[in-house]
């Protein structure tokens, strides 16, 4: 174990920060992405940028990455100013980053990811058994068991994350950001995650977290810096903010983190799945026997870490991929397990798919188009076929206006709008048929919190109304917040469902991780994890046990 | 028919199919190299027909074929500079660039041979068979498999050499990772750009090579000598599922058929009237063996996707 004192040339500096930047501007054509924005970063420390999406961490990382050059402003390293112009030469600063989207290549091995960009010198090819051996003493070391001859696309995506360490370990890394590191992990790999970043403090090196997930960000930093519309907002420490103050810095204003939600008796069973089978794209099972309910007035949650089952579960249950013989969809009671996506719309179904501009929306298309894409058809719509535009005006306006999408006019590229308004538009798009079954998938993934609260209310608004929510997220505490009962997915299955009040995040991770229903079962016992609503509720509804627990119990529970 | 099926003709039959095979696989050896790297080329037939023209143009004249050689390679090259600017330090839009490389080349290769030559004229040398000492020799198999035009040694020396520099060395391990990944490989300072831009210059000689393959084996140049064969070699890439040994298989899977339709024509098997749609056969053939083997999965994920960072 390398310590301070065995490494001079470390104590000497101790007193200078391992990295300043100051007076960060960057421009780019309608944004400033960050506007005079000052960061510093010491040694043996976590220094967590928060903020929203668009607030300019990202832009601030690539900077120093040397992705982009800043317009102004002046970055130093170890004390002394520096320029860089390219990932190479930030690498050879000993900078290292671990991308929100993983930076690998699935067709190579470990070993060849790692080696991508060494220079071997004269040598025609890179020694890859050294680098091999390297990569098996530095896993060794911080615990990042990988085997360095597999290929990337045969690992989990907690084994990918802990490649991209490696790289960055590997070219020793003394300065490593890291980008939204734990939203693909389960909450158990979250905890491995961070006993691994410990260890890499306390050898002295210094760390850049960044996440919204603000329970890890006041577990895991020694310091928080708040960035927001490319400004930064604030300073604070874990010890002098709880997660609604960082929130509240974060949006700039009040912040319900948990809505409250009224109790609603659940009716009769509107969505029902039996032993549901589904080929995945790689001609796996990627959905093994799923055997579902979910009733009216009820918000059934499909927890689980992505790749098990959920996207193509999804698609089966809209009509957009076919399940294997045997399987039974039914909505309100009609079997839809044949039918395509306008059959299960016409039985009652409403979906809200994962991926919004690729199943969701068609970018290009205006806002008008986008809200008329499932209905355009509709004879109200039309005069001897072909379209009433003023009418078409009056439904989208309603629409636009009942959803509160913040668009410049109905005929605006759908693609120019942001994340959170793109979803509002599909919510009010599909929502605006009364459905019976509503399908929601990571309503809220890469959303402004503004806007995860508003899609969050109108769930619940559908739920009092009698709506039957199945609402598939990897968001733990989006599932815990809302959901009456949770199935957790694993390996094409569902290995567990718990009511609401029984479930722990522990519980949850474990079941997301593989473990047997029992195994979970057994951490009902532990602290049940809730968020509380920031905002005094008027409500009767809200002093359940959610609501009771202080927020100090989510920076305890590990 | 029954004569058809003798020894020699059987012999005579591999021998000319690996001969056209020939310039398919030259051609297809460079696209693999170029689509790995993420970099379609729809313009090979177009820098074949250039380089062919060159080649037998500088022969013709010096009556050199090491000129010839020569000039078919810088051809190739040449065109290999104005594709990558086209595609990787412009980054415009694969697919259509490659299709305008093909015109130019067609259109410019007619008018320089009309211009500088006018009616085919046969060159006085040509690429000779040169058989492989002893082994050339073995009865049957020799002549079918050891007499040969160098260029023809080279194109399935080629084979394994591309192998070994795609999965042995770091250029070939940069290449496929661009071709994959090319965020990923920018981020560990791989210079996507340069490693791209290098792989389209060994693609563009290896097609000229394809060309001169053709014209200084045949000893003649016409208009649209190579009639589509560049695009045949970028569909053997897919169907050899851009593995150099799929290719080879494919290309003589294209030659030998071409060979076999041939040997049925002038033996008056297949009537001179539908000869035309005997020529259809082997890409027929071809078409149909690619919609079975078809393995898309398999492409380059950045395949005729151009890279910024932006």
């Amino acid at each position: 174990m390398e310590s301070l004192a065995t490494a001079p040339e470390r104590v000497e500096n101790t007193d200078v920060p391992l990295l300043e930047m100051r007076n960060i501007t960057k421009r780019f054509p309608g944004v400033v992405a960050n506007d005079d924005v000052s960061f510093d970063l010491r040694r043996g420390e976590v220094h967590t940028l928060l903020g929203e999406n668009g607030a300019g961490k990202s832009t601030l990382m690539k900077i120093l990455f040397g992705l982009y050059q800043p317009d102004e402003g002046q970055i130093l390293l170890r004390g002394n100013p520096v320029e860089i112009t390219s990932p190479t030469n930030a690498i050879g600063m000993r900078i290292g980053m671990v991308h929100q989207h993983f930076m690998l290549v699935p067709t190579l091995s470990v070993a060849e990811n790692v080696a991508l960009g060494l220079k071997p010198g004269w040598r025609p090819s890179t020694n890859l058994g050294a680098v091999s051996s390297r990569i098996v003493e530095i896993s060794e070391r911080y615990g990042l068991a990988v085997d360095p001859s597999i290929e990337v696309w045969k690992l989990s995506v907690g084994e990918r994350q802990r490649v991209e360490i490696i790289k960055a370990l590997y070219r020793d890394a003394e300065l490593l950001v890291l980008d939204e590191p734990t939203a693909v992990l389960t909450p158990q790999e979250v905890d491995d995650l961070f006993v691994i970043l410990r260890q890499m403090t306390a050898n002295g090196r210094g760390l850049v977290f960044i996440s919204h997930k603000l329970h890890e960000v006041i577990e895991l930093s020694d310091r928080i810096t708040v960035l927001r519309n490319g400004r930064v907002t604030g300073h604070t420490v874990p010890a002098d903010a709880d997660r609604h103050q960082l929130a509240q810095m974060m949006v700039g204003r009040e912040v319900v983190l948990a809505p409250d939600k009224a109790s609603v008796e659940p009716g009769d069973v509107r969505l029902s799945l039996r032993d549901v089978k589904v080929i995945g794209d790689r001609g796996t099972m990627a959905v093994n026997g799923v055997d579902l309910d979910v009733r009216a007035g009820e918000i059934v949650g499909i927890a689980g870490v992505s790749g098990n089952g959920q996207r193509e579960l999804a698609e089966t249950i809209a009509g957009l991929r076919p399940a294997r013989r045997g399987s039974v969809v039914e909505i309100d009671g009609v079997d839809v397990t044949a039918a395509n996506s306008a059959t299960t719309r016409a039985a009652g179904l409403a979906y809200v798919p994962e991926e919004r501009m690729k199943d969701g929306a068609i970018g290009e298309f205006d806002v008008k188009e986008n809200l008329l894409l499932i209905n355009h058809d509709d004879s109200r719509f039309l005069r001897s076929g072909l379209f009433r535009s003023e009418r078409m005006a009056e439904h989208c306006h309603r629409l636009v206006d009942a959803f509160s999408v913040k668009t410049p006019s109905l005929e605006t590229p759908t693609k120019s709008l942001s994340g959170g308004n793109i979803q509002k538009l599909i919510l009010a798009r599909e929502l605006d048929s009364s459905p019976t079954v509503l399908l929601a998938a990571q309503p809220t993934r890469g959303v402004d919190i503004g806007a995860a609260e508003y899609i969050h209310s109108q769930l619940l608004a559908q739920r009092a109304d009698g709506v039957a929510i199945l609402m598939i997220s990897e968001d733990l505490d989006e599932i815990l917040a809302l959901a009456d009962r949770i199935a957790v997915m694993y390996e094409g299955k569902v290995v567990s469902v718990l009511d609401r009040p029984s479930a722990t995040r522990e519980g949850l991770g474990l079941a997301m991780a593989g473990a047997t229903v029992g195994e979970a079962d057994s951490f009902v016992a532990d602290s049940p994890i809730a968020d509380s609503p920031v905002h005094d509720s008027d409500g009767p509804d809200s002093d359940g046990p959610e609501s009771a627990v202080a927020d100090s119990e989510v920076t305890d529970a590990s | 028919m029954r004569d058809l099926f003798t020894l020699s003709v059987l012999v005579s039959t591999v021998a000319a199919g690996i001969r056209l095979a020939t310039p398919y696989l030259l051609a297809a050896l460079g696209e693999t190299i170029g689509q790995r790297s993420g970099v379609l080329n729809l313009g090979v037939d177009g820098v074949m027909l250039l380089s062919a023209f060159g080649s037998y143009y500088v022969v013709l004249r010096t009556e050199n074929l090491w000129y010839g050689f020569l000039a078919g390679a810088v051809i190739g090259l040449l065109m290999g500079v104005v594709y990558g600017v086209i595609t990787v330090v412009f980054e415009a839009e694969q697919g259509i660039s490659g299709i305008g490389i093909f015109l130019f080349g067609l259109g410019f290769s007619d008018l320089l041979f009309e211009e500088l030559v006018g009616t085919p004229t046969p060159l006085k040398v040509r690429l000779e068979e040169v058989a492989i000492p002893g082994l050339g020799s073995i009865p049957y198999v020799g002549d079918a498999i050891f007499q040969h035009n160098p260029l023809t040694y080279l194109a399935f020396a080629l084979v394994p050499i591309v192998t070994l520099v795609l999965f042995k060395t770091t250029f070939g391990m940069n290449v496929r990772a661009v071709g994959e990944n090319p965020q990923a490989a920018d981020s560990l300072g791989v210079s996507v750009a340069g490693v791209r831009f290098i792989a389209i210059l060994i693609g563009n000689t290896m097609a000229g090579l394809a060309g001169m393959a053709l014209s200084l084996g045949l000893g003649i140049f016409q208009p649209n000598l190579t009639q589509g064969l560049g695009f045949i070699a970028v569909a053997l890439v897919y169907f050899g599922a851009w593995r150099s040994r799929g290719v080879m298989v494919g290309a003589l899977l294209y030659g030998i058929v071409a060979s076999l339709v041939l040997q049925l024509k002038t033996r008056g098997i297949i009537p001179l009237e539908a000869s035309d749609l005997g020529a259809m056969a082997p890409a027929v053939l071809t078409i149909v063996a690619l919609v079975v083997l078809a393995r898309r999965i398999e492409a380059p994920a950045a395949l005729a996707r151009p890279f910024s960072r932006h």
